[in-house]
Formats: structure tokens, sequence, C-alpha cells
């Protein structure tokens, strides 16, 4: 531990406050030139770098009286198991017991955000040097003032399980921090070795299990404030109704109704209870303008190759002259739904505002842009809004924008009272931020032996990236295409001579954004697709065809990997076997390669998936067990992305508006095994979340080829083959 | 209205509209998070709550038909030192990912395995319908079987202890 600085009492934070006796926070870690760091990483889709402050003295740990230690974390828990892997990074380096670990979410006014968000699978990745090191610093600063205090030398002291020893005394880190006033900050230290480490690399048990199973109030769904009321939103059925105004006399004397309030941009209801203001709601009459009658067959018109704007997102080689000439030209076409989100918990928040302050309750994945978005509203300082966020009812980036707190803020500021505000069922489905449909065409060529001499993907896609307030948007005219439309779009065989992908830009005239892993799934859906296609052309069994059109690089190498291990791992035959075919698929995603075999059968033409088996490399699974089971979770979400779901668009409406019409995969649709393998192809961790969503639908695809002849080029599946018998 | 409602185990006094769902009573009077709302018409079981041991989509059933009856909702279910059997197999399966669609979940399966003490994979797939975009269906399964074992071996122990 050299070169020790002393640093000025405005560095650093102490808390007061209930049970919390000191505060630490060091910066060590900057990211210079933010925005173009992001935008670069992004477009490369590799990792994207932590976009918060950890060189600010904000709250990141707490050390509680009961030796505990608090960690406020920047990032989200939205099922994805974030929270636990936190917590395993901070106790190794803090030498301190799991259980000792407490993980909250970062308030706004006083914790460290994330300007980027909690999403595209980062997390842990983006925090992984940072937070070790934060942590590993503070535990630095308690020896050495430990050493202070018990009059010791500091290289004699041993740190274990959140007390400090000497050959003859101790002392627990509450201890140590009680009472000081200024702290001795050393220069970052040296983080541990992995084979040191405890919790890291282990199956720990998630942080958040036992609050929900015993249905712990931790949502933004239960969040409640003293005196608070009700608010309901009336929100257009119509895409692109754009609100003029409202006749509310008639809801005004509804029973328990508050206020009506007329804003410029929406009307709203507060009342005494939900229920009430549902009803007082239901009676406001609303003077809409701009609707648009569209149908789905005029969204399917706009989204086609060829129109819109087209951006070269990949060329090697000359793969448009080689395939302009149609001689053995191999060309197939495919097609993606509008999806919805349909997390469990709609969207909303409880606000308070008062005279000079607003404090926000939400599930978002967005605290900073909400927080900034109330502050203009409201015309407040940003430092006077608190987001305080909540545990999320799902994400899957529907909170990536989370426009809606205005709302609740807005009404709270009409009755100087608290108000809480969700949306509908029927609003979530209809102002959904939709996955975007895709149109897909794929061109190639192959040699006599069987290798793709030229490969071609045209995707065309409604904006994903594009429009959404996460983006800088200086981003737009320099990307030119959308990196959320084109994720998974790209090809990954580099042993082809000549391929090229172009992604096609187009604007709906509905809102499309993030959706768990954007345009993974379809893009893979389609490349995948006709790579079994190619393959059964080739006459050359399809794990061996994709085999041969890898390159050899570190990339190429651990792809390679996950496509033996999965079809070892499955014994993948490419024959039916007691009216069961195997399906197989591969995909990259944010630098994690995922393989997939899905094992099918079709009985009376119903489409069922018995087993998967899935062999990801993420590099270094901080939480083995949660990665299998985000694997777990993200194959049936796939399945049932690309086997059921479907909006359509109905005279001017989205629909359907409910679930069961919105057909998802249930209990009954889920693969009876899901077989995880974990490669480790680098020693830091990778993105997890989304890419086992990517291989899904094509392997499933590929199977039911097998079985019936019929090759699906259309999502949902189900849907698909049903019109086709 | 006055209604008088007994939720796990203890008697409410309430006055609220009859055809109020009960679901907003738990929720908003009683202040018990733990039951949530979903969509609001019965299609997902987010709500899922016993009453009188029956899985009930508290959404969409008036509070006055739980008048005189045994509402029992997730935090009437288990204690943390005294877990119940469909909640121990929940943790030890470590099923929930969000975590906001399991107390349905839960609860469903509780009013399963009265019915069904020993489900077969047909029993489950006939009998959970409710909806879980995180999709841990596949965990869920697995906690489900086990927590038949566990119930199992509760009874067996009662019985058991009964002869002594």
């Amino acid at each position: 531990m050299t070169g020790k600085k002393k640093v000025s009492r405005r560095k650093f934070l102490i808390r007061g406050g209930i049970g919390t006796i000191g505060v630490l926070a060091v910066g060590t870690y900057l990211f210079r030139n933010p925005i173009r760091r992001k935008i670069v990483k992004v477009i490369n889709t590799v990792e994207t770098p932590y976009q918060g402050n950890t060189d600010n003295p904000i709250i990141w740990f707490e050390i509680t009286k009961d030796n505990k230690v608090v960690l406020h974390s920047p990032k989200v828990e939205m099922g994805q198991g974030t929270f636990t892997s936190l917590a395993q990074m901070a106790a190794d380096e803090l030498e301190i017991d799991i259980n000792q670990i407490n993980v909250v979410h970062a308030e706004s006014s006083s914790g460290n955000m994330d300007s980027f968000a909690t999403g595209g699978s980062t997390s842990v990745s983006a925090l992984w040097v940072p937070l070790r090191e934060l942590a590993a610093t503070m535990r630095e600063m308690i020896r050495i003032e430990a050493a202070s205090k018990m009059q010791e030398d500091v290289v004699t002291l041993k740190l274990s399980n959140g007390i400090v020893s000497s050959a003859n005394k101790s002392m627990t880190y509450a201890e140590v921090a009680t009472g000081v006033s200024e702290w001795d900050i050393p220069d970052t230290p040296e983080l541990k070795p992995l084979s040191e480490y405890k919790y890291i690399g282990k199956p720990i048990a998630r942080v958040d299990l036992v609050d929900k199973v015993f249905g712990a109030p931790i949502f933004g769904m239960d969040a409640t404030m003293p005196d608070m009321l009700y608010g309901a939103v009336v929100r257009s059925s119509k895409i692109g109704a754009k609100f003029i105004g409202a006749d509310v006399s008639k809801a005004e004397k509804m029973p328990g109704v508050v206020k009506i309030v007329v804003e410029e941009d929406f009307v709203g209801v507060v009342a005494h209870s939900m229920i009430q203001a549902e009803n007082a709601k239901s009676q406001i009459e609303v003077q809409w303008e701009g609707q648009k009658e569209l149908n789905t067959d005029d969204i399917k018109e706009m989204i086609t190759v060829g129109k819109g704007t087209p951006y070269v997102i990949q060329k090697v080689g000359n793969a448009e002259e080689i395939l302009e000439d149609g001689e053995n030209l191999i060309v197939s076409e495919y097609w993606s739904p509008i999806g919805a989100h349909a997390q469990m918990e709609p969207c909303g928040a409880v606000a308070h505002v008062e005279k000079d302050k607003a404090t926000i309750m939400i599930s978002t994945q967005v605290v900073a842009i909400t927080r900034n978005e109330i502050a203009e509203r409201l015309n407040l300082e940003r430092d006077k809004v608190n987001i305080i966020p909540t545990f999320l009812g799902g994400g899957f980036g529907r909170r990536l924008h989370t426009p809606n707190a205005i709302q609740a803020a807005v009404l709270s500021k009409a009755v100087e009272r608290p108000v809480k505000c969700f949306f509908t069922r029927k609003e979530e489905f209809q102002n959904d931020t939709f996955r975007p449909p895709t149109h897909h065409i794929l061109k190639a060529k192959l040699s006599r032996e069987g290798k793709i001499e030229a490969m071609e993907h045209n995707v065309s896609s409604g904006d994903v990236a594009f429009g959404s307030p996460m983006m800088p948007r200086i981003a737009e005219p320099i990307l030119g295409a959308d990196l959320g439309a084109w994720r998974g779009g790209l090809i990954q065989y580099g042993a082809i001579p000549n391929f090229s992908a172009i992604s096609w830009r187009v604007k709906l005239p509905f809102a499309t954004s993030w959706w768990r892993s954007l345009g993974l799934l379809a893009n893979t859906f389609a490349i995948e697709s006709f790579m079994d296609e190619l393959a059964i052309k080739a006459g050359i069994d399809p794990v061996e065809f994709r085999l041969t059109q890898i390159q050899d690089d570190e990339k190429g190498r651990r792809l390679k990997e996950v496509i033996k291990a999965v079809a070892d791992k499955a014994g993948y035959k490419d024959r039916i076997i007691d009216g069961r075919a195997m399906g197989f698929a591969v995909s990259t995603d944010v630098n994690t390669p995922c393989a997939e075999i899905a094992e099918v059968s079709v009985l009376n033409n119903v489409i069922k998936v018995h087993n998967v088996t899935c062999a990801m490399d993420p590099g270094l699974a901080v939480n083995p067990d949660q990665v299998k089971a985000q694997c777990e979770g993200a194959i049936i979400m796939g399945l049932s992305a690309s086997v059921f779901e479907k909006m359509e668009v109905e005279n001017g409406e989205l629909t359907p508006t409910i679930y069961g019409p919105y057909k998802m995969a249930l209990m009954k649709h889920a693969p009876k095994e899901i077989d995880v393998v974990l490669l480790q192809g680098t020693d830091y961790p990778g993105a997890v979340g989304e890419p086992p969503l990517g291989p899904i639908g094509a392997a499933i695809a590929n199977a039911v080829f097998r079985l019936t002849g019929k090759r699906l080029r259309e999502m949902p599946l189900q849907a698909n083959l049903d019109k086709q018998s | 209205m006055e209604i008088s409602l007994k939720v796990n185990g203890e008697l409410y006094p309430i006055e609220v509209d009859p055809e109020t769902p009960l679901l907003w009573v738990i929720r908003d009077v009683l202040d018990l998070k733990g039951t949530k709302f979903g969509c609001g018409k019965a299609a997902c079981g987010a709500c899922t709550l016993l009453v009188d041991g029956n899985s009930v989509r508290s959404c969409s059933f008036a509070v006055k038909f739980a008048e005189g009856k045994e509402v029992t909702t997730i935090e009437g279910l288990g204690t943390k030192e005294n877990p119940h059997p469909v909640q121990q197999a929940w943790i030890e399966e470590v099923v929930p990912q969000c975590g906001y669609c399991q107390p349905g979940f839960m609860m469903a399966t509780v009013a399963l395995l009265k019915n069904i003490p020993n489900p077969t994979d047909d029993d489950i797939d006939r009998n959970i319908i409710n909806v879980c975009r995180c999709a841990t269906y596949y965990r869920m399964r697995k906690a489900i079987h086990r927590a038949s074992e566990l119930s199992q071996q509760e009874t067996d122990k009662r019985v058991e202890n009964n002869k002594v």
C-alpha cells in the first residue's frame, strides 16, 4: 500500500441517519469522454462501460452499527440477478461475509446513478472493475484507520468477515468507522486474483430470494406514502392520437374524486381509491386528433427491405457483386411481428411534489433520465428531485423510458398530496414501446464443396435505439443505422470470403424500442434459419456446416466451442427419433456466443418443444446458478415470442389488450428439461441476460422443418404452421 | 357497507363497496401488498389467493363473496422461521427472478397440492396456468414437485407424532 494520500474532508461523506455511522465513497475510476466512449463501445456491441460517477463522494457503501454493509447499487434489480452478483463482488474485496451485505437501490439524491441505464446485459460486466476497486479501497481505508485506533502496524492486521484483528486485539468494521471524520484514502489497491475469491464464481442464492418468496412489498406497485391519493390518466387506444382537450363535467361528479387535472398534453383524475379514479376516468370525454386508421398490412408494407434508408453495417469482400448474378443464387425472406413487453407489473409511480422538491418511487431502468424529465416539467433543480427506485416487476426494456412518472408528479402537484398512478393492462398493451416488426432478405451462393462463397443479410426494422432518450442525439447522424435494430444482424461466420449486412431504417407511427435482446431474436431467427437451409442444400450436417464457416481467431474459437459443446451435450443427430427432431441454431450477442438445440415434436399440427440444450460462453460467470436461471428464462421467453406472440394493428388500435388473447408460453409450453452448459472463454464477466434469447426461435423452426418439411419463415411459428396446413 | 373479512386468521371489519374486487381491499385497505395486480381481468393469476383453501383470482372476485370465509394471502402462508412447504421448495430451487408473479404461483400451487397432493407433470400443466414473463416455469415445475415431497413428509411426521 504505497502512495497514500490524504484527501480533504469534502472528498467523502459521513452520513448520519438511522443506524448508519459511516459512509465511504471514494473515487478511483474515471472514464474520460463518456459520450464518445459510449458510442464507440456500443458500436462494437461489446460491453457498455459504466456511465455513472465513481469520482465524486456519493454514497456507495454504508457501514451500519450492527456491522453490516449497505451497498447502494446504481443498477436496478429486475430479476436478472445483478444485486446478487454485486454483493458477491463487493463482499469478496471488502472481506465481509455475504450475509453481512445488503444491496439497495441508490436514490438519485444521495446515491450513484448510471446515466446510461440498467439494460443491455451490461450491469455486472460494467461494474466488474470499478465496484471491486471501490470495495478494495474501502477495505484498505478501514485497515489504515484500524491500525491507528488499535495502535498496530498496518501490515500486521488481518481483515475477515467484517472484523479487523491483530495478534491480540480485534475490532469490527463498525467500531473502526465510529467517530471517524477524516479518512486516509490510499491509491487503488491491487485486486485479488480470481482464485482467492470466496463468493465470485459460486452459485450463491439470490440476495432477494427471501423477500420474493414471502411477498415483501418491494415493487413500485407496492409503494405507498402517507396521506396518499390515487391517480388515473387517460391514454388513447389509437395510434397517433394527440390530446387536445377534455370535457370533465361528468367525471367531476363521480364519487371519491378529489380533482380532475387537465394539462396541455394529458388529462388525469385524482381520487380516494384506485377504483374511484378509474371509474371517474371512464366518464371523461377526451378530444383527440391525428389518429391513424392503420392495419397490420399497412405496417408490414412499411417494414419492407428496400423501403426506408439503408446503411451498410458490415462488409467483407464483395458479396453484392457476386450475388448480383442470379445463377445458383439462394434467396429466402423472413418476417417477425410486433412484440409486446407484457411484463407483469404495469408501469407506474408514486409521486409526492412539495413546494420546492419532489420525491418519486418508481420501477424504472432509467433513474437519471426520469429525474431530469421531472425536474424539467416541474421546473425544479435536478437535485431537488429524488428518485427512489424500487424492485422492478419485470423490465425487459419496457422501463427504459418512464415518462409516466411525470404524470404522477403533475397530479401530485395539483392536489398537494402524494399520488399513486399506474397503467391499466389494456393501456400497457396499447401504449407499450413495442419490439418492432422486421423483414429480412438473405442471399447466398455455395461452392461445389458446400462452402458459402458469399452471403448478404438485409434487415428492415422499426427503430429500437433511435428516438430513445438514452441515446445521445449526436449518435444518430454518426451511426446512421439503428444499432439496436441490427443487434444480432451481423454475420458471425468470418470464414466466408464475402459477406455483408445492410440495415434499413423505418420510423413507424407508434413507439418501438428496446425489448430484451433487441434485434437479436428476429435477426438470429432469419440468419440461422437461412444457415439451416444452406446446410440442407449443401447436404452437410448443420452443425458441421457452421463449424466450417467460422474463422480461426479468438472470437471464432469461442463460437466453435459453444457449438461443439451443445452438440456434444445434446447428443445431436440430424434425424427424426421417436417422432422428435433436433433443431440447431447459434448466435453471438454482446460478445457472448450461445448455441441451442431444441428437441421438438409436431403432433396434430401443434409445435411442442420437449427439451432444450444450451451452451453459452459469457466469460467468467460471477454466479453460475443465476446465469443458468437467465438462460432458462430467456429460452422460454424466446420460445414464447417466436412460437406464439404477435400484436396486430386493427383500425388504428394495437391489439390484443390482455393476456390470453396475447398468446404467451405458459407452464404447459415450457420444455421439461433445459440443460445449460457454461463455458468460460474469458476471465472477466460478459453479457448474460439477453444472449440466450437469440437462437431459440431458429432452433425450433429448424426442427419443425425436419418433422414436417415445412419451412417456417415467419414468426410466430405456430400461426405460420397453421397457415401452411 | 360494512363487511367483516377474515384474512390470514384475523377478522377485519371494513367499510367498503361490496362490489369492490377483493384484491384492492387486500392491497389498499388492509395494506397486504404480497398479492399483486397484473391485469384486472383474471387473465394472468398474479392476484391469486385462497378463499376457503381454493385458489381465486382476486382482481375479479367481489369482496362480498369473501365474507364469512377464510382468506389466505402469501403473508399468511408461512413465516421466514417456519416457511410453508411451497415456500421452502421455492427457496430450495431458487425460483424467483423479478418475483412479481411468484406469490400468485405459490398460492395456486398450495391449492393444487390440496386437491392433488402428488401431481404429475400433466396435473401441473393443467392447473398452473398463471403467467410469468421472466418465464421461471422450468424451476417452478421442479419446486412444485419438491413442495409435494415436503408436504408429504410433513404429513407423515404428523401421523407419526399422533401414533406416539
